[in-house]
């Protein structure tokens, strides 16, 4: 420690180039923070608690093909099963086809059952929506984007399903209240979320009647999960409509790998980053100890004994790749807002930052290896002559 | 002054190789950010050109109204005799329309790569498929019959998805169905998709009535005419749309998306890689100086040696960018990747390392260069003569 000025002395030895080495190597951690949080949210999509103990069962052959309703009564009497509920794809948005809407037709006692605690809806609310048959119950966050009050009755538009009625594709409902998320981490992902009653959507419509899209399951031990899913698959085995059960984190993964090896894509350019960064660092030290070696020189003669020089020279490198890695962090940690806004419903984690500082630990040593090693072979007499 | 510009240049240039590890670093900073740049933008390309290829302007698409895709659309069998009989579609030599009608459903099949389930078209064709798209070839086995659960592979999607090779068998919802053929489709994105007779597929998923309608007209012109008919007649409430358009607009959100991506990145390497050459330049400049300092004794004047170190940073950040251009193109151009497509359903397609983006490679290189450069230029051109030459 108490060599700490004297490091910090000859780290500012030449200004300008340790300021731009320095903005170089922030810069990369920088895009390492952006881009492995973004590789850890896709490599591990939220498995917080909340989800370990729900399952998700869909058509075994294709997410588009619908289950029907009466699978319900032979999955709640599934042993371990706690509840069950069902949804389908409503394919809704308001107006325009970017103003997207998360529109769920859902029963409502078994989904408020089994998401118990997750929500938070006023109870004079909660009765209101029981009570009208067109309710809806609409994400705060959706209310303010489109300016919807309670009270308004709201068209959407259907990209899938024709009414009964007209054999129009557009449904009309009465927001009656809010909904609210209580994880803060789930905030984002409900963000664009529309609740309506299953069995309006489903007199409603002029095909697909006593079919649902999909069933979700909440089971009372998550250990079990696994033992549960066969069950669960056992009962509708060589139907026409054989299902496929898994865990909801699971189900999510499985759509989200769909997209493609992201995390490959991402590390494969951290990898070009820190490669080029290798080069720029390295030969910012190489290029400070080759000036300095008349005063390591001096050093050595006072008595700095080899392997000292080499720490010295290992400890400016460290310091330079830390101030660097730890203010391209916090940029890093400043942006996630940013990129939250261009992720919806992905949840990003501070804690993919941490193997930032081991890497610039080891940054600084690969780079502070060879200035280091020649620093520590020097020899007295030919560095005071200047013989380099 | 021409003649001092090139005096000092050449003179620059010689001396590169005692800078060798300096210079290397704006080379290799510069191809970093290049390599990256283009083959991010090399998969927009690539998945542009996939959805872009799709498609004749003299074929159209028809879609119930207001469905947006495909996957939603739904059309009755009466829907598809009335669009069979409206004005501006191509007959065969009986006297046919040339119209396909299709059901369009995803089915679940692995991904090599990743083991897990992917949504892969499953397109039921109508009969008239090989006259309708006369793009289609069979590259490999035979195409399907009708009646049979038979279903051909697109060359793309047996590339990304498992067990679809001739003479596999996939299982359906309780029934087998056996891959017949391997077709190939000018590159277009049905090459990701299974097609199979279209009433084996509706019976298979128990859906009466089809997904879209694809016909082809007698000309391009004839377009406006067979939409108005079709969206004028009270029975029907369709979209009709020819299908360059709506493939164009199925591929618009992903490939902005991915480009958009990919230019921030780019842009922040740049700003790194971009301190890594004003280190390089300036520390070229120090080398330099007492080099500068006596050609302006001499009396060279400031503005060829401002241009001599500009012109280093070019060129180097030039090398730079072709080095990283070339590597792109090498690994990854031609190379075969999936996605989710607009609407759900998987899409293959390949890296595309086109001209314009070298182009653009080399450009932002340049860019990268010319600001690396500028200040140690103005440093060297400003360098006091007399203080230098003490220096020495």
């Amino acid at each position: 420690m108490k060599y700490l000025p004297l490091i910090w002395a000859t780290l500012w030895r030449k200004k300008t180039r340790t300021i731009f080495t320095l903005l170089s190597v922030v810069v990369a951690f920088l895009l390492f923070g952006m881009l492995e949080t973004v590789a850890d949210a896709f490599a591990h999509p939220d498995t917080g608690v909340t989800g370990a103990d729900k399952l998700i069962s869909t058509n075994k052959y294709s997410i588009t093909l619908s289950l029907p309703f009466s699978d319900a009564q032979q999955i709640r009497s599934v042993p371990g099963v706690a509840e069950v509920t069902w949804i389908s794809w409503f394919g809704g948005y308001y107006q325009e086809s970017k103003n997207f809407v998360f529109a769920l037709p859902i029963d409502t006692d078994s989904y408020f059952n089994l998401h118990k605690d997750e929500f938070i809806v006023g109870a004079e609310q909660m009765q209101a929506f029981r009570n009208t048959r067109t309710g809806a119950l609409v994400n705060s966050a959706l209310m303010k984007k489109f300016g919807w009050k309670i009270g308004d009755k709201i068209p959407l538009h259907s990209t899938i399903w024709t009414r009964k009625e007209d054999g129009s594709l557009d449904w009309t409902f009465d927001i009656v209240g809010t909904i609210g998320v209580k994880d803060p981490t789930q905030a984002s992902a409900q963000s664009s979320t529309l609740l309506f009653h299953y069995e309006l959507f489903d007199e409603g419509r002029s095909f697909g009647k006593g079919e649902v899209g999909w069933f979700e399951e909440r089971v009372d031990d998550p250990a079990q999960s696994a033992a549960i899913s066969g069950r669960i698959d056992a009962l509708f085995a060589n139907s026409p409509n054989e299902t496929k059960t898994q865990p909801a984190n699971d189900f999510t993964m499985a759509f989200i790998k769909q997209f493609g090896d992201i995390g490959f894509v991402l590390r494969a350019i951290l990898g070009a980053v820190f490669f080029a960064l290798l080069f720029l660092t390295g030969n910012t030290m190489m290029q400070s100890v080759r000036e300095r070696i008349p005063e390591l020189a001096v050093l050595k003669t006072l008595g700095f004994g080899d392997g000292k020089v080499l720490m010295l020279v290992l400890a400016e490198s460290l310091l330079l790749c830390m101030i660097a890695a730890v203010i391209g962090l916090a940029l890093s940690y400043a942006a996630l807002p940013i990129i939250k806004m261009g992720l919806q419903g992905v949840k990003l984690s501070p804690a993919a930052l941490i193997p930032g500082i081991g890497i610039a630990v080891l940054l600084a040593l690969v780079v502070g290896a060879a200035p280091a090693m020649r620093a520590m072979r020097l020899s007295i007499v030919d560095a005071l002559a200047d013989k380099r | 002054m021409f003649k001092q510009f090139i005096a000092v240049t050449g003179m620059s240039l010689r001396t590169l190789p005692q800078r060798i590890g300096a210079s290397s670093v704006i080379v290799i900073g510069i191809a970093g950010v290049v390599a990256v740049l283009v083959s991010v933008l090399a998969m927009g390309a690539g998945f542009r050109h996939t959805l872009a290829d799709t498609g004749r302007a003299d074929r159209v698409i028809i879609l119930r109204g207001g469905s947006d895709a495909e996957l939603n659309s739904n059309l009755t069998r009466s829907d598809i005799d009335t669009i069979g009989n409206a004005p501006g579609l191509a007959k065969d030599s009986s006297g046919k329309a040339l119209l396909s009608s299709e059901l369009v459903t995803v089915v679940n099949v692995p991904k090599i790569d990743t083991g897990t389930d992917a949504n892969v078209t499953l397109r039921g064709v109508g009969l008239k498929l090989t006259e309708v798209r006369p793009e289609l070839k069979i590259a490999e086995g035979r195409m399907f019959r009708p009646a049979v659960r038979e279903l051909i592979a697109g060359v793309g999607a047996v590339k990304q998805f498992r067990g679809l090779n001739v003479g596999s068998v996939l299982h359906l919802r309780n029934a087998d169905w056996t891959v017949t053929g391997v077709f190939t489709s000018n590159g277009d994105i049905h090459e990701s998709e299974l097609l199979a007779d279209v009433d084996t597929v509706g019976s298979s998923v128990e859906r009466n009535g089809y997904s879209s309608a694809v016909g082809l007209l007698t000309g391009p012109e004839q377009f406006n005419g067979f939409k108005d008919a079709l969206t004028t007649d009270p029975q029907l409430k369709v979209d009709v749309q020819r299908e360059p358009d709506y493939y164009a607009a199925q591929s618009k959100g992903l490939s902005q998306a991915i480009n958009v991506v990919g230019t921030t990145v780019a842009i922040i390497m740049a700003i790194g890689a971009m301190f890594g050459a004003l280190n390089s330049m300036y520390s070229a400049v120090a080398a330099r100086g007492q080099e500068i300092a006596t050609l302006r004794a001499i009396g060279f004047g400031a503005l060829p040696v401002l241009s001599s170190v500009m012109v280093e940073a070019l060129l180097l950040s030039l090398l730079g960018g072709v080095i990283g251009a070339s590597l792109a193109w090498l690994f990854f151009n031609g190379h075969s990747v999936s996605t989710l497509g607009g609407a759900f359903a998987q899409v293959v397609f390949q890296l595309t390392v086109t001209r314009a983006l070298i182009v653009t490679g080399i450009v932002w290189a340049c860019v990268i260069g010319l600001l690396g450069g500028l200040f140690p230029a103005l440093r060297a051109a400003r360098l006091p003569v007399a203080e230098a030459l003490r220096a020495a």
